[in-house]
């Protein structure tokens, strides 16, 4: 059963269109990444999916509802399709712990005790428990991404978006986010990644998508597309992206 | 009666006699810069959140008729509030509102509306700097997790854009305190009003206005003081502590920060 299903999405910015005819979908439990040199309309389509970018045209469904028609309640959609970005973009004048908590108490009404406790129990998970006190300014990126994933799991999503989630990480810290996010993955959590580790891709999910401007080139499961890929312009991506 | 033959000796016998009359326009300044920043502060507060709206693609018509319309109004405002001076505008609503409004409004009241429209202008802009310089991304983060234009204004994004213009936001109010010297012009019996009145009995304008300039002097060196005491504290705790280890789960440790000047 699809979770989000996208079809016919096509999005300008002007006159530029950067996304043409999208159409796939993600199913309960799947981890797709995304992949596709830059450029190629990965962050526009997470963003369309997260309602940050209006769609020029086409529909994004959730669970067989489209996201854009407003019988759908957007804080509803919000709280159960997180997203997680690269800049990390913590609330600044909150802690950790409250990071966590402002969602649930605003958007899902929980009170301050319930939302505490279920903050912790994902601060936990991502090891950032014991920083629970800390500020944004005082932590270093790679914690604060897992907190930033900490405050997504905490709304407690049906489905995670990510968006480079370890691009603008020292590369000491890529992979203690990359764990995390591993072991969410096993956890049967519903995942769309859009990445440049190709160990992710190839050794996490369970489909890969590749992008090349702002279409759909092939979509497989990574075995298929990293040995055998279909396309030549999905050869040409992995065969650079292999020697650098 | 003889009357005192130094300088010194003026101030001292104008203090004596005039020492309440200065309490009293101190005291009547200070109402007026503070309510005044106070309500200044409010309006801009609305004004600034509402310039920051923005309608989605798909909003109706009419809506988006109605925003840009309010917001052509409030972009007049500021504009017009700016760009005279605050004497003027005392004249104008004061005796306008007289002449044609037909309302009496005790000169206090209408002192405290005129720096309140007037500080609202230049706080609205202020504000709108402080809101924009909270960068986008936590606003995107916060309607990611489907919070509202409103909750992720008051909960993430003000804090923050009235911390970072609290310098801004004590400067109008000791520009308040200069300022209101010229409601004057309506009477209102704020310090400058009430030093030229007791100039005038013996016309001693040099001592009385030397009084009253320490008098102003004072009262904005004290508020400066006060302000940047207060941004310290906003601040707040410059450590944090880590709670629990791998081996004593109620162990904890203060680690203290060094703080980044932004
Ligand atoms: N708000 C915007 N206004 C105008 N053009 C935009 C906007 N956002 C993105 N674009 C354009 O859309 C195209 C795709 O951008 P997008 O960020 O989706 O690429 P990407 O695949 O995520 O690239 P990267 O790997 O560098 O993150 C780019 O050409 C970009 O310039
Ligand atoms: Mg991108």
């Amino acid at each position: 059963m699809a979770i989000i299903e996208v079809s016919h999405l096509e999005k300008r910015f002007g006159d530029n269109t950067v996304l043409k005819d999208i159409n796939f979908s993600v199913s309960k439990g799947e981890v797709v990444s995304i992949i596709g040199s830059s450029g190629s309309g990965k962050s526009t389509l997470l963003r369309c999916i997260n309602l940050l970018e209006t769609p020029t045209s086409g529909t994004i469904r959730y669970h067989g509802r489209d996201i854009q028609d407003g019988a759908l309640p957007q804080g509803e959609f919000h709280s159960k399709v997180g997203m997680v970005f690269q800049s990390f973009n913590l609330f600044n004048n909150l802690t950790v712990l409250d990071n966590c908590v402002v969602g649930q108490m605003k958007v899902l009404k929980r009170s301050r005790r319930e939302s505490e406790e279920n903050a912790r129990k994902y601060l936990e998970r991502v090891g950032m428990l014991p920083y629970q006190n800390a500020r944004p300014a005082q932590i270093s990126g790679g914690q604060k991404q897992r907190a930033a994933i900490a405050r997504a799991l905490a709304m407690d999503p049906e489905a995670l978006l990510f968006d480079e989630p370890t691009s603008a990480l020292d590369p000491e810290m890529v992979g203690e986010v990359l764990g995390t996010m591993k072991s969410l993955a096993q956890s049967g959590l519903t995942m769309l990644v859009v990445t440049h580790e190709m160990a992710f891709a190839r050794d996490v999910s369970d489909r890969v998508v590749f992008m090349d401007s702002g279409v759909i080139v092939e979509d497989a499961p990574p075995k298929e597309l990293f040995a055998n890929p279909k396309h030549p312009r999905t050869r040409e991506f992995l065969s650079r992206f292999m020697q650098g | 009666m003889s009357f005192p033959s130094t300088f010194f000796g003026w101030v001292a016998f104008l203090l004596d006699k005039y020492g309440m009359v200065f309490l009293r326009g101190t005291g009547t300044t200070l109402l007026i810069a503070l309510t005044g920043t106070v309500f200044g502060f409010i309006i801009g507060l609305l004004v600034a959140i509402a310039r920051t709206i923005e309608l989605r693609d798909r909003a109706p018509r009419w809506r988006k008729g109605l925003m840009s319309f309010v917001k052509g109004l409030l972009a007049a405002y500021i504009e017009v509030f700016r760009g005279t001076p605050m004497m003027v505008q005392a004249m104008v609503i004061y005796y306008g509102g007289m002449q044609y409004l037909h309302i009496d409004m005790p000169v206090m009241v209408s002192a405290i509306l005129i720096v309140s429209i007037n500080t609202g202008a230049y706080m609205a802009e202020i504000i709108r700097g402080g809101i924009i310089s909270v960068d986008k991304g936590q606003v995107e983060a916060a309607k990611s997790i489907g919070m509202t234009h409103w909750q992720t204004m008051c909960s993430i994004v003000l804090p923050q854009a009235v911390r970072n213009i609290m310098p801004s936001i004590g400067n109008e109010f000791v520009v308040n305190i200069k300022d209101s010297s010229v409601l004057n012009v309506i009477s209102v019996s704020e310090l400058f009003f009430m030093s030229k009145s007791a100039a005038g009995t013996y016309y001693r304008y040099f001592e009385v206005f030397f009084i009253t300039s320490l008098i102003y002097l004072a009262l904005t060196f004290s508020i400066t003081r006060l302000l940047r005491f207060i941004e310290k504290k906003m601040d707040g705790n410059s450590s944090y502590t880590i709670c629990g280890s791998q081996t004593d789960s109620r162990s904890a440790i203060s680690v203290p920060v060094e703080k980044k000047e932004a």
